[in-house]
């Protein structure tokens, strides 16, 4: 373990699918504590430059690496205890409760014997507390509405605690007070335990909201990102969604709205 | 999720049951024998006919029954995981279908027991090979690759049963027909197939809590540490292996392998660390006392056994699905 590498660094990282490209040669960083906003139109790669960063998926060209090592070199265990990954959708094919779902983020963290102990359980029903699930630990995951099987998969992530969250479309299914109280989580993480985050999202005023730095993927292979102040502005979000949008203040938050 | 506690618990009492259901098929025939004199023929070495019968036709007729109603059940429990389906039972992917066209083969061609068991492993690995080999494509197969792979193959492997069985003749066709609804009266020593069933079991044992996460999807389960390619090419040999031999000593018994995985689930949820070890048990106990039943319920006459499994497995599999609260099903 470096203890100068950034959590997540991409060197050259060329990514695309059938064809289409969706970023060339981008080098990212992200330091321990930061979070990146990952935006663009439908289509346009960000779940699939998120499975890249996530070692789910190899790179056209170009390297990932957490915590200064690639995720060949760490092992799919070693990766699991530095990086999490919340996917877009989710399809049950079996049932089993909610808490046994959240339980399953501590098999990193467990021996080929060990079963979960007490302490495992603990940290899962505290990580189900955290999005308001720990009423529904004993239910059936089956029998969970849209929303709360998405705070289920956070639950999940927060019990594997890894220190790299990699999170697409984290607020998916959400109410706006979900919404706000799931993004409010992992800055509250990233100010306690430094975590890193990586987050796919469709409202820019909560990229700009909550998110250090940003990453447009203007989804013909040309990308843009710096810190948010400086990346997310009307010009450049007119340009990605290919719709003017205007700006919105008070002089404190900055929303975006369809011109 | 049971505890360890709960879970060993569980198999002691299946464990049990296991032994019961051999007691009783060791018992039960056209000769009935007390159990006291079963334990005494089995430990004490008494002669006479009653010796002869439970050791040796009654006893490897049960042991063998009790092995391959476990293989099957193990495949069928990891083949629903890696399929991510729960209606995937052993046969799904054409393994049976390959084992079929074997062993009719060598009944056509007046094989005896060792080349029936030949050509139908032979056969097995077969269509093992072909189903794998085709459904890789370029960097690795998708669940529903497979699936559709192993159907298809599957249902070619059906349509030459069919040929073989048109073209047979008259006199082979009891026969044949008796292999394909699985049946235990040709088989020969147990100890093959109890040692698969211990190995494979111990095999795949040690990645039980990787295969909860694999039935809760590939990608999740390679984000949360699970080296997803070698886990589901390793899962994928040991149930073809086990539906192989299974297949080879027992003929295609229906049924264990779909319905036995699902009935321990019923009762003590997706766990795989207790799924699979509580599938081998019930399993194996099922098909031997499915077996005794198809010895013994119209004698002198024998049934094929794949008929009974079915008959005692579709009511118990109702009434606990009935039963299952709601929600957790």
């Amino acid at each position: 373990m470096k203890h100068d590498a950034p959590l997540l660094s991409t060197h050259a990282l060329t990514v695309g699918i059938a064809g289409r490209s969706f970023c060339r040669d981008l080098a990212l960083s992200v330091q321990a504590g930061e979070s990146l906003a990952i935006l663009g139109r439908n289509g346009a790669g960000k779940s699939t430059l998120l499975s890249v960063l996530a070692g789910l998926r190899q790179p056209e060209a170009g390297e990932v690496l957490v915590d200064g090592e690639s995720y060949a070199a760490l092992g799919a265990r070693k990766s699991a205890r530095i990086r999490g990954w919340l996917p877009q959708s989710r399809s049950e094919a079996f049932s089993s409760t909610v808490l046994e779902t959240a339980l399953v983020g501590r098999h990193p963290h467990l021996g080929r014997w060990d079963w979960e102990s007490e302490k495992d359980a603990e940290i899962a029903r505290r990580a189900l507390a955290a999005v308001g699930l720990a009423e529904l630990a004993q239910r059936d995951l089956q029998t969970l509405s849209g929303g709360e099987r998405q705070r289920l998969s956070i639950a999940t992530l927060l019990t594997q605690a890894p220190r790299l969250y990699l999170l697409d479309e984290p607020v998916a299914h959400l109410d706006l007070n979900h919404q706000i109280a799931t993004l409010e989580l992992l800055a509250a993480l990233a100010r306690q335990e430094r975590i890193a985050s990586v987050m796919v999202l469709h409202e820019p005023g909560l990229a700009a909201r909550f998110c250090t730095r940003a990453l447009l993927l203007f989804g013909d292979g040309t990308t843009q990102h710096g810190p948010c102040q400086e990346v997310i502005s009307s010009e450049s979000l007119s340009r990605l969604y290919g719709y003017p949008l205007c700006e919105v203040g008070d002089g404190q938050r900055r929303w975006f709205v369809p011109g | 999720m049971p505890t360890r506690r709960r879970a060993l618990l569980i198999l002691a009492a299946l464990a049990g049951l296991s032994l019961l259901s051999i007691a009783a098929a060791l018992a039960v025939g056209s000769v009935a024998i007390g159990p006291v004199e079963v334990l005494s023929t089995l430990f004490g070495g008494a002669g006479g006919t009653a010796g002869d019968v439970v050791r040796s036709l009654r006893l490897p007729r049960a042991l063998t029954g009790f092995a391959c109603g476990g293989l099957l059940a193990l495949a069928g429990a990891l083949l629903q995981v890696l399929l991510r389906n729960p209606l995937a039972d052993p046969y799904v992917l054409g393994i049976s279908g390959g084992a079929g066209i074997g062993a009719l083969l060598a009944i056509v061609l007046g094989l005896g027991v060792v080349g029936i068991n030949g050509l139908a492993f032979a056969g097995a690995l077969g269509a093992m090979l072909l189903v794998f080999g085709l459904a890789h494509g370029d960097g690795g197969w998708t669940q529903s690759r497979l699936l559709l792979t192993g159907v298809i193959v599957a249902a070619g492997c059906g349509a030459v049963v069919t040929l073989l069985l048109a073209i047979a003749p008259e006199d082979r066709l009891r026969g044949m027909l008796f292999w394909l609804m699985g049946d235990l009266s040709q088989t020969a020593a147990p100890q093959l197939v109890l040692i698969l069933l211990a190995l494979l079991l111990l095999v795949a044992l040690p990645f039980a809590r990787e295969l909860n996460l694999l039935a809760r999807g590939a990608d999740l389960a390679q984000a949360l540490g699970v080296a997803v390619r070698p886990v589901r090419g390793g899962v994928y040999v040991v149930a073809s292996l086990a539906t192989a031999a299974a297949v080879t000593h027992a003929g295609a018994i229906g049924f264990i392998g779909l319905i036995v995985p699902h009935l321990v689930r019923l009762a003590t949820g997706n766990d795989q660390r207790l799924l699979l070890p509580a599938s081998v048990l019930g399993g194996g106990s099922l098909l031997v006392i499915a077996d005794t039943l198809a010895r013994t319920v119209l004698a002198p006459q024998q049934l094929p056994v794949g008929v009974l499994t079915a008959l005692i497995g579709v009511p118990v599999f109702l009434f606990l699905l009935s039963r299952a609260a709601p929600g957790r099903r």
